[in-house]
């Protein structure tokens, strides 16, 4: 072995380490990465310049664009390793983990973690960013009526909205498991996780839609409603029943999301040992027993997790509600609000102070989340 | 033994009767949608899209025009057995039957009669996926005879556009995530797990905290409005969720395969791109469909970065505009609903294995 790795060098007539040492060496790949560096840099800027100023079809700017990108990031990984590879056999070790981990350190940092500083800074500011106003944003945000009426709404999300996709998954998940048809129940209830939200607006506006009295409605609900003796609804923009008609919008959440929880509930009742189930039956155990002291203790841990996703989720619901009300007709929520006052109103302080509002309330997730990666692993 | 048979067997019905009526329950939505998409535009206004299926309609059988048929409106008439006043036809009366119901004014209307029938409404056509598609103008053929000329929608140019925002922004961050994977699973580097630990942080963090500081670094960088400013954005927002996956994953692959690539002599550059991404295929379809599907249909941030820019519009802004400019305008909105339901679909449905096990990775996502 010893002799093997003491003759392949110089078998193959080149020391390794030779030009990496000899004054040549060095500066023609000084050259090289110089070279490289500059056609990089010509190919990201020709790149994004075309890009900026082209008027040329959609179809050719976006297979441009697609091939630009991909080519742009995988070359800046490939030249920056080869520079550090350049370097003594020590600094290529020392280097190069920040070659691969920095991209992803960098942007983290600039996207993420940095801005939630810079916006608790703003949110300190008057909306011209300049007069320092200390915490009047966040006195603003907990005694104006229409973010109280925010907050409200968004309860009303967080708990309906939770619970309709954690029950009707969880019921979803045990009525599949038994049935014939599982596979092709279960893809039609989890289709509606592939549909943007702008598109379930439009999916439930036309299920809501209403037309005068007296002439045929369009819409499935109001033509139901008609058939059986009533009167045509306005469901969600019905101003009459504030707040309840927000549960008409969160319904398009239960719907989108119920999907979500199935698919996890369903695998993790897969997980529990059919011998108990089975045992229980014997005993003569019901049905109903069976799933409220087998199968919920058996996978709390799930429902727990599946649970604190919808509500995170709720808690930053935008596009229905913009899409589908634009905030009036008393559905605001927080997210529609911070968008509203940073950039309609243009007010960045208030509206910074509403997202610092909103990363508050996921703080205990975030914190659970670190106790357990500190005690799942010795990093 | 024959009573718990007939048990099981009603308790089989009942999980089935359930099972499909709640399907039922989540289908209806969508496929309305869908079958009024291919309606034409004046049908989805005056019926419902359940009148595709068989149902009972007065249909009319004949028109008689009065004159010729020598009736004086200002009397009483008598059409099929039917009798009434101008007044009386002009609501409709009913017989045995029949429906006898004036259409137009006194003096040059005319009469239809009408037989309560089986019938389905199967007018079927594509001018509403021609209209939302095409940029050009589309021109209509009112019921009079005259032409009605509209500007198309252009979602083919969006959806063009969704495709440049959405693959470079489900692909970027799936290699930068790979590679910081690695480094945190086999390298050593200082402050290894502070970058960890940032990234766990940053798993729930919402995406609204970072809009305000990066409009206004997009501004001085003159990324504003630009695709890449987009795709950074993503992958900037997507990142801890896709390091987190991968790390878990490529820490798992087996040790041996990589200390026997160092000992042949491999760097750790080669190690990532010959062994690590081919063996993590799985874990990385996983992500991209995931991360692709909320790139795609992602709304608030491309509205925030991108802009009112109608050349880069991606389709879910564009479905959004209409919704806000046009809300009644039915047969636009389904078939431009559709259109952009149709990728994010093919996508799921072809792979929704790897999406499914995805999911469970893990997907607390901010």
């Amino acid at each position: 072995m010893e002799t093997r790795l003491k003759i392949e060098p110089t078998s193959v007539g080149v020391d390794p380490d030779a030009s990496k040492t000899s004054a040549v060496g060095v500066a023609i790949r000084f050259l090289i990465g110089i070279g490289l560096i500059a056609v990089m840099g010509l190919f990201l800027v020709a790149g994004f310049l075309f890009l900026r100023d082209s008027t040329l079809p959609n179809a050719i700017i976006a297979i441009v664009a697609i091939v630009w990108g991909l080519g742009g990031a995988a070359l800046l990984f490939w030249v920056f390793n080869w520079i550090v590879e350049q370097f003594s056999d020590e600094w290529t070790a020392r280097l190069q983990p920040f070659v691969f981990v920095g991209p992803a350190i960098f942007l983290l940092a600039w996207y993420l973690a940095i801005p939630s500083v810079r916006t608790f800074i703003i949110s300190l500011y008057d909306r011209d960013g300049v007069t320092f106003i200390g915490l009047q944003n966040y006195v603003t945000i907990f005694t104006d009526r229409q973010m109280i009426e925010a907050f409200r709404n968004n309860l009303m999300w967080i708990v309906f909205g939770t619970s309709l996709s954690v029950i009707f998954g969880l019921l979803i998940a045990v009525l599949a498991d038994r049935s014939n048809a599982e596979r092709t129940s279960k893809s039609f209830i989890f289709l509606p996780m592939a549909i943007s939200f702008v598109g379930a607006g439009v999916i439930w506006k036309f299920v809501y839609a209403i037309r005068p009295e007296g002439i045929p409605q369009i819409g499935i609900l109001n033509a139901i409603v008609v058939a059986l003796g009533g009167t045509p609804q306005a469901w969600f923009v019905d101003t009459n029943i504030i707040p309840w008609n927000n549960i008409y919008l969160i319904v398009i959440m239960g719907w989108l999301q119920t999907g979500f929880a199935m698919v996890i509930f369903s695998a993790a009742l897969k997980g529990i040992p059919t011998e108990i189930i089975e045992a229980a039956r014997v005993d003569g155990a019901s049905e109903l027993r069976i799933f409220f002291q087998i199968m919920i203790p058996s996978i709390q841990g799930t429902i727990i997790t599946v649970t604190t996703t919808i509500l995170i989720f709720a808690l930053k619901i935008f596009d229905i509600v913009w899409v589908m009300t634009g905030g009036q007709f008393g559905t605001e929520v927080i997210a529609t609000a911070f968008y509203r006052q940073s950039f309609v109103a243009r007010n960045a302080g208030l509206g910074s102070a509403i997202a610092v509002v909103l990363l508050i309330t996921v703080v205990p997730v975030m914190i659970y989340n670190l106790r357990q990666f500190g005690k799942e692993r010795a990093f | 033994m024959g009573s718990k048979k007939n048990k099981q067997r009603t308790n089989a019905i009942i999980v089935n009767g359930a099972l499909f009526l709640l399907v039922l329950l989540w289908t209806i939505p969508t496929f309305g949608l869908f079958v009024s998409s291919f309606r034409d535009r004046i049908d989805i206004q005056t019926t419902g899209w359940w009148t595709i299926f068989p149902h009972r309609e007065w249909a009319t059988t004949a028109e008689i025009d009065p004159r010729e048929a020598g009736l004086d409106p200002d009397g009483v008439m008598t059409i099929e057995g039917v009798q009434g006043t101008f007044k009386e036809m002009r609501d409709g009366i009913e017989g045995d039957g029949v429906r006898v119901i004036w259409i137009g004014n006194k003096r040059i209307g005319r009469i239809e009669v009408q037989k309560y029938t089986w019938t389905v409404n199967w007018n079927f056509t594509l001018d509403n996926y021609q209209q939302v598609l095409g940029g050009k103008e589309f021109t209509y053929e009112r019921p009079d005879g005259t032409i009605e000329t509209v500007p198309g929608d252009n979602f083919w140019g969006s959806l063009w556009n969704s495709l440049a925002v959405s693959i470079p922004a489900t692909i970027i961050p799936i290699l930068i995530a790979a590679f910081a994977g690695y480094a945190f699973a086999w390298m050593s580097f200082p402050g290894r797990k502070w970058f960890f630990i940032m990234v766990i942080a940053l798993l729930v963090v919402p995406l609204q905290i970072a809009l305000v500081p990066i409009l206004s670094d997009y501004t001085k960088l003159g990324l504003n409005g630009e695709f890449l400013g987009l795709w950074l954005a993503h992958t900037g927002f997507g990142l801890p969720l896709a390091t987190y996956l991968l790390y878990n994953y490529i820490r798992d692959l087996p040790r041996e395969i990589l200390e026997s690539a160092f000992i042949d002599g491999a760097s750790h550059f080669t190690i990532f791109t010959r062994l690590i991404l081919p063996l993590s295929v799985p874990a990385l379809a996983s992500f991209a469909i995931f991360q692709f599907l909320w790139v795609w249909n992602d709304y608030l941030v491309a509205l925030i970065i991108l802009g009112g820019n109608r050349d880069t519009m991606v389709v879910t802004m564009r479905l959004a505009n209409m919704v806000g400019s046009r809300g009644n305008d039915w047969h636009i909105l389904t078939a431009g609903a559709f259109v952009t339901m149709i990728v994010p679909l093919v996508v799921f449905l072809s792979l929704q294995r790897f999406f499914v096990r995805g999911l469970m990775a893990g997907s607390v996502k901010g």
